[in-house]
C-alpha cells in the first residue's frame, strides 16, 4: 500500500514538474537554430548574403510552414534542398557538368520529441509576415497531367524544382512534399511574389495573377498525396 | 593648365565604350554564380546542376561564336523579359525582379568576358 502511494505520488511529482521541465522553445531555438537561421529579419540583405545562407529564414515560420509538419520533420529531417540552400556552395564538376557534392552537404540535427514540440511551438508564434497571407485562394482539383505539363513545359518550375523524388531540377527546394511543409496561402503568396518575402530570393517573379498562382499550388497538393 | 584637364577628360570620355562605362563585370559575375548558375554552370558551359533533367539544354555562355552574334541589347532583352521574349525557351525566366537593370548591364558585361566577345 505505502509502496503504491509513493509510486501515486512519485507520478504527481513527476506531473507537476512536468511543465517546468518541458523544453523551453525560445531557449532551444534560440540556441540550436540561430547559427543557421535568421530570427530576425536582415535589412540590406546583400546577394552574397543570401550565397552564404544556410538554413531558411526562421522568423516568419508560422506564416510559413504547417506546425504538425514541423513536429515530425525536426525528429526525422529529410533533406528539402536537394543541392543545399545555397547550391553553388555544394558542386564539383562532373563529365556532364555540375554535380552535387554531397559530402559538403551539412545534416539537420534530429530533435527529440520533446525538443520539437517545445522548438515548433516557439516557432509558431514567430509571424513577422503575416499581411502577407492575404490572398485569393481556395485548392481547387487539377489533374496530375495538366497539372504536371503546367509546372514543367508551360511556366518552367521544373527546371530548379523537382515534383518527383530524386528527378528534377536541383537548386530550388524539393516541392513534392511543399503541401504538406507550407502553408497553402504562403505556396500561392510565395508565388506571385517571392521578393515579398525575400528580397533577395533567387526565384523568379513570372508576374502571375492570383488564378494562376493557385493552379500551381492545386498541382503540389495533388502531387503531395503521391509523397506521404 | 585647366585647359589641359578639360582636354583630358574629353579624352577619357571619348575612350570609354559606350554603355559599357558603368557596367561592372565583377559584379556581374557575382549575380551570375547567383541567378545563372544553378541552369547555365558555374563555369557557363551550360552544365548547371538543373540542366540533366531539363528538356531543353541552356545555352553554353563559353561559345564564342554564338554568343558573338547577340548584341548586347538581345542578351539584356533575354535576361530580363526571359527566353519568351526572345523567341527562346521558357524555361529560361524573366529575372527583372532579381535583379535591377543596372545588375542585368553587369552580368550582359560578364557574358562578354566569358565568351571572350565584344559588346555590340
Amino acid at each position: 500500500m505505502l509502496h503504491k502511494q509513493t509510486a501515486v505520488a512519485g507520478l504527481l511529482v513527476l506531473a507537476l514538474a512536468g511543465p517546468a521541465v518541458a523544453e523551453d522553445g525560445a531557449a532551444l531555438v534560440q540556441a540550436q537554430c540561430a547559427g543557421c537561421h535568421a530570427l530576425a529579419p536582415q535589412d540590406n540583405a546583400s546577394v552574397e548574403d543570401r550565397m552564404s545562407r544556410k538554413g531558411p529564414p526562421l522568423f516568419y515560420a508560422a506564416d510559413k510552414y504547417r506546425a504538425d509538419w514541423m513536429v515530425a520533420w525536426l525528429q526525422d529531417p529529410a533533406r528539402i534542398h536537394p543541392a543545399g540552400v545555397f547550391f553553388g556552395n555544394h558542386l564539383k564538376a562532373g563529365p556532364e557538368g555540375d554535380e552535387i557534392d554531397e559530402a559538403t552537404l551539412a545534416v539537420h540535427p534530429v530533435l527529440s520529441a520533446g525538443a520539437a514540440l517545445a522548438v515548433t511551438e516557439h516557432l509558431m508564434t514567430l509571424s513577422a509576415k503575416a499581411d502577407l497571407l492575404a490572398v485569393d485562394y481556395t485548392p481547387g482539383k487539377v489533374s496530375k497531367r495538366m497539372g504536371m505539363l503546367n509546372f514543367g513545359k508551360f511556366k518552367g518550375c521544373s527546371s530548379c524544382h523537382s515534383d518527383e523524388a530524386g528527378y528534377g531540377g536541383a537548386s530550388g527546394p524539393e516541392l513534392h512534399t511543399a503541401w504538406h511543409r507550407l502553408r497553402p496561402d504562403y505556396i500561392v503568396s510565395y508565388i506571385l511574389n517571392p521578393q515579398a518575402w525575400e528580397p533577395v530570393s533567387l526565384m523568379p517573379n513570372q508576374h502571375l495573377n492570383p488564378a494562376d498562382a493557385g493552379k500551381l499550388a492545386d498541382y503540389l497538393k495533388v502531387i503531395a498525396e503521391d509523397s506521404p | 593648365m585647366k585647359r589641359f584637364a578639360g582636354l583630358f577628360l574629353v579624352v577619357l570620355a571619348l575612350l570609354a565604350p559606350a554603355g559599357a562605362s558603368a557596367a561592372d563585370a565583377a559584379n556581374g559575375k557575382q549575380l551570375y554564380r547567383a541567378f545563372c548558375a544553378q541552369c547555365h554552370g558555374l563555369t557557363g558551359t551550360g552544365g548547371g546542376v538543373n540542366a540533366l533533367t531539363m528538356d531543353v539544354e541552356p545555352r553554353d555562355h563559353t561559345d564564342s561564336r554564338e554568343m558573338g552574334a547577340r548584341t548586347d541589347a538581345d542578351l539584356f532583352k533575354a535576361i530580363k523579359e526571359g527566353g519568351a521574349a526572345v523567341n527562346k525557351s521558357v524555361l529560361m525566366p524573366n529575372w527583372d525582379a532579381n535583379m535591377s537593370d543596372a545588375e542585368i548591364h553587369d552580368v550582359v558585361a560578364y557574358l562578354r568576358v566569358l565568351s571572350k566577345t565584344e559588346s555590340k
